[in-house]
């Protein structure tokens, strides 16, 4: 076998390998890409609502078209339906007849519940008081909704307990079911069974609700009726969709692109496909790496393949192009070595993100730096071998002359490009301030117009936002409960002082054990109420003897079971303890969701006193915004860290390689030139700037270095050659197009690198020319 | 028969002189010429529960067409304001708020108190039969309920009043229990 085969055969052996890798590889295009990779305790809570939260399991409904009860029609078909379904745990509506078994149950277990039932409630003085207060209260207009209750509830728990709840933010009714404001459409608010984590259950759940729809549409014969759903499920399934259809777009378009600049070059099939190799080695290289690393490979990494392309390309385009005359010995002399430091400067880039705790940035880290590491590997060693010495290039000779003269041209425009510079450098700061973007969802994939769809559905609705939420964890259920009881009675003070509006506690629905036995044992036996009773509504307008019915509730009271999470069972109460406490691999955790005061006071709590009220009582309280905002920041910060890092790791690596501060400044110049203009631009273009335009940065210096050091080899030998020249504005081209596709991208991720580093590497190789030293010629 | 006709022509007879000068959309074009205004009123609630009936009193004010608030002083201070189809009642710390589209037997409640001040003959026959008796200046207009949910609620709503201001109303329940409802207008400034 000749080296040619032997090489092949390695090179196939490896694809096949990697091949398999990938075949078994797990892909994934949910928010995992942006979410911390070693949380905190408070940011754990931030992961877990997000994947696994009720609230990511939130869909909301809007059905539109037909007139106010054909829209309802169909919501209570809808409504049918889906209740049937096991992958809905909730399905709400606001028809009539829903809250029957949670009224029920309240009612039946009002004294276990009610936070009012002490011993003190039932001494003479309780009574009279607590029973006084009822029959004020049949003097107000409510009076009419207790009134039949009072027989049996005299003092008055039911309302105790339903004070309790949330009965601000109701939706609006229209034909007995929901409807928004304007009353133009019928609203629904569905909880998956599946966790808002599994876009693959969410996308089933979601395209169940509209095939149900559509029936339910059928049987009520409104066929323009339409169904409009959001929540965070939809945004995962259409985010995985935009990401799915822009890899496979985005590949296309910077492959198409790029086999095209390479065809017009080689003008021969057999060079193409061998200029590719390194190229599909290195993707496949990138995937296998991050499949074996982290086990699943984000969809967006795989996007980043668009860039890699372009960047891989560049080798195997200077070979053909510098070896063609000297051959491949000569040209491992002359130019490998220059090429190899621009792979270290491009390595050095991209390893500086594989230290990141932003899960998706280390892979773009891991997939880059094993990609275009595996295509310089290929192009050393498997090309040569594979190509033989049989590669005759197209004499592009006639290309020199223009871009000498253009090189030329740009020399005299030194001054007033530093000027631009200084200008540009200037602009930014003086608009520091307004330079970045201030939070995640300048990553996020959902567009605008989605967001502000779900904003409005979401205010319809009185869907919960979970901003604010006190977080306990404990060893078992009771600990959990009973420690939840005991933030609640600090909650209840501030709920008191108007500092919340209130918040929602599981041990509202499923108190703990000790506080069930103590409000049973609060409880008179029969005959000692009844006396009590009798002293008590001596001078009262309802007499004791009316009361009949009340002595029997207590009796049954006194004798009923503790409520156990079963007792729940067929309530939605079950599912709103559920979702509140939570049985995690160690231990148990409680979730409070706070909710804001409201009125005037707006949408914001003030999160000091809520503190300084929950301190030492274990509870951990979280503002999800706050959080969001630090994580961001973090990853910033930590972002800037690493680019910094990144720099100073290639600025180290070439001062070693070059020994010569007067070289190094030659190549670092153009490239920081570059990094101020592009940012500059960006600026002025409208955009944000966030945490990817600044590894945009890096990658810029990373990548654009490499014709930088052409120029610096150029200078040293004296002389810049025809083909070199022509290698150079090839490559260069190939990787403006590989990074400038990504430009195109819609996910602000891809795109912010793209709209960076395409015209950087641009700018990076013209500014290099600019400041090369003057050509001899 | 001939009983039925006498019968018929009494009935005419009584009714004829009545609609004549005064009747029920006269009476709404009356009340549609209030805007609004203030009112003390005592509410008396006769509950067969109860061995005597639950007093209550405060001021009301009205603003024309749809904003209603009760606000009790005695025996306990509540507020209830009716915004549109908004009720929220404000009672010692505790607030809530009740869509009344939610609740359509509530609405229709609502809607004889507001529908009367209102002058709003459409929203009143909606849900009752109206029967007006009197003169402009001492009429009495009888609501009676045309819904089964209505009814299964409230049997009668007796509104008096004078010219454009009503004076009183009264409530039927269906359990027998019943509450009137007494206003003094306080002069606006």
């Amino acid at each position: 076998m000749n080296a040619a085969g032997r090489a092949f055969l390695i090179w196939l052996l490896a694809m096949l390998a990697g091949a398999v890798v990938v075949w078994n590889s797990h892909f994934s295009a949910d928010m995992s890409f942006f979410l911390p990779g070693k949380p905190s305790p408070t940011q754990q809570v931030l992961v877990d609502q997000l994947k696994e939260g009720v609230v990511s399991r939130l869909l909301m409904v809007a059905i539109e078209g037909g007139d106010a009860a054909q829209r309802a029609a169909i919501s209570r078909q809808l409504h049918g339906r889906l209740e049937k379904l096991p992958e809905f745990v909730a399905v709400e509506n606001g028809q009539a007849g829903s809250l029957d078994a949670d009224r029920d149950f309240l009612f039946r277990h009002r004294y276990l519940l009610s936070p009012a039932i002490k011993p003190e409630r039932f001494t003479v003085d309780g009574l009279r008081d607590s029973i006084a207060n009822s029959v004020d209260l049949l003097a107000s207009p409510a009076g009419m909704l207790i009134k039949p209750l009072l027989p049996r509830d005299p003092t008055g728990e039911m309302i105790e307990l339903l004070s309790g709840l949330n009965a601000g933010a109701q939706p609006n009714v229209s034909e007995g079911v929901w409807a928004s404001r304007d009353g133009e459409r019928a609203l629904l608010l569905i909880q998956s069974a599946a966790l808002g984590s599994d876009t693959d259950a969410q996308e089933r759940a979601i395209a169940t609700i509209r095939n149900q729809f559509a029936e339910s549409r059928q049987d009520a014969g409104v066929s323009d009726a339409r169904i409009e759903i959001s929540g965070p499920g939809v945004f995962a399934v259409k985010s995985r969709e935009t990401i799915k259809s822009e890899v496979s777009k985005l590949s296309a378009i910077s492959m198409l692109a790029i086999v095209a600049v390479l065809f017009f070059v080689y003008r021969s099939a057999r060079l193409l496909s061998l200029g590719l190799l390194p190229v599909v080695s290195g993707a496949l290289a990138g995937v296998v790496a991050v499949s074996l690393v982290y086990g699943t490979v984000f969809g967006i990494t795989v996007g980043f393949g668009a860039a890699l392309i372009g960047e891989a390309v560049d080798y195997s385009i200077y070979y053909f192009v510098q070896s063609g005359r000297l051959g491949a010995a000569e040209w491992r002399a002359r130019f490998w070595p220059t090429i190899r430091l621009g792979v270290l400067t491009s390595v050095c880039g991209f390893a500086a993100l594989l230290f990141s705790g932003f899960p998706g940035l280390a892979q773009l880290g891991l997939y880059s730096l094993s990609g275009v590491l595996t295509a310089a590997l290929v192009t050393r060693f498997t090309l040569p071998a594979l190509a033989g010495n049989d590669h005759p290039i197209r004499d592009l000779a006639h290309l020199a002359p223009p871009l000498k003269r253009a090189i030329g041209i740009l020399q005299g425009l030194r001054w007033p490009i530093v000027l631009l510079t200084v200008a540009a450098a200037t602009l930014l700061v003086v608009n520091r301030h307004q330079l970045w973007h201030p939070n995640l969802s300048a990553l996020s994939t959902v567009s605008a117009e989605d967001s502000a769809a779900d904003a409005a559905l979401r205010a319809d609705i009185g869907a919960p936002d979970s901003r604010y939420m006190a977080v306990i964890t404990a060893a078992d259920r009771e600990a959990a409960l009973q420690a939840a009881e005991r933030a609640g009675q600090k909650l209840d003070t501030l709920v008191a002082e108007g500092v919340i509006g209130g918040y929602d506690s599981p041990a509202r629905f499923l108190p703990s054990q000790a506080t069930q036995a103590i409000r049973r044992a609060s409880l008179p036996a029969v005959d000692e109420l009844a006396a009590r009773l009798q002293l008590a509504q001596a001078d009262s307008p309802l007499a004791a003897n009316k009361l009949g019915a009340f002595l029997d509730e207590i009796a049954l009271a006194r004798a009923q079971g503790n409520i156990s999470r079963q007792t729940l069972d067929g309530t939605s109460l079950a599912l709103a303890v559920d979702s509140l406490l939570l049985q995690r691999p160690d231990g148990w955790s409680v979730l409070l969701p706070l909710r804001p005061p409201g009125g005037e006071k707006g949408v914001d709590i003030d999160i000091e006193p809520v503190r300084a009220a929950l301190a030492g009582s274990g509870a951990l309280l979280i503002d999800m915004k706050v959080e969001f905002d630090r994580l961001y920041n973090d990853y910033l910060d930590e972002a800037t860290l690493l680019s910094l890092a990144g720099f100073v790791a290639i600025v180290a690596l070439l001062a070693v390689t070059l020994r010569s501060a007067r070289r190094l400044g030659a190549v670092l110049l153009p490239l920081l030139l570059a990094v101020i203009l592009i940012v500059a631009g960006v600026h002025l273009a409208g955009e944000k700037l966030h945490l990817m335009h600044l590894i945009g940065m890096l990658l810029i210096v990373a990548v654009g270095s490499n014709y930088a050091l052409f120029f610096d080899r150029a200078g040293k030998e004296q002389r810049l050659d025809a083909p070199t020249l022509a290698s150079m504005a090839i490559a260069n081209l190939t990787t403006a197009i590989g990074f400038g596709t990504l430009a195109l991208s819609s996910v602000p991720v891809l795109h912010a690198v793209g709209i960076t580093v395409g015209p950087g590497a641009v700018l990076a190789l013209l500014l290099s020319a600019c400041f090369s030293g003057k050509d001899g010629d | 028969m001939i009983k039925r006709l006498v019968g018929c022509l009494f009935l005419l007879a009584l009714a004829l002189p009545a609609s004549a000068a005064f009747d029920v959309g006269q009476l709404m074009t009356d009340l549609a010429k209030n805007k609004g205004g203030k009112a003390r009123f005592t509410e008396k609630k006769f509950i067969s529960l109860l061995d005597k009936p639950v007093v209550s009193s405060g001021e009301m004010s009205y603003t024309a067409p749809d904003r209603l608030e009760k606000r009790t002083l005695v025996p306990k201070v509540e507020t209830l304001l009716l915004d549109k189809d908004m009720l929220s009642i404000e009672r010692e710390k505790q607030k809530f708020s009740i869509n009344l589209a939610n609740q359509p037997e509530a609405l229709a409640f609502v809607d004889s108190i507001r529908g009367t001040l209102s002058g709003n003959r459409a929203a009143l026959e909606k849900n009752y039969a109206l029967h007006l008796s009197g003169n402009a200046d001492k009429w009495v207009l009888t609501l009676l309920p045309s819904d089964q949910k209505i009814s299964a609620l409230v049997l009668r709503i007796t509104v008096s009043g004078s010219r454009g201001l009503v004076r009183s109303i009264e409530y039927l329940q269906a359990d027998g229990d019943r509450s009137v409802l007494n206003m003094e207008p306080i002069a606006s400034k």
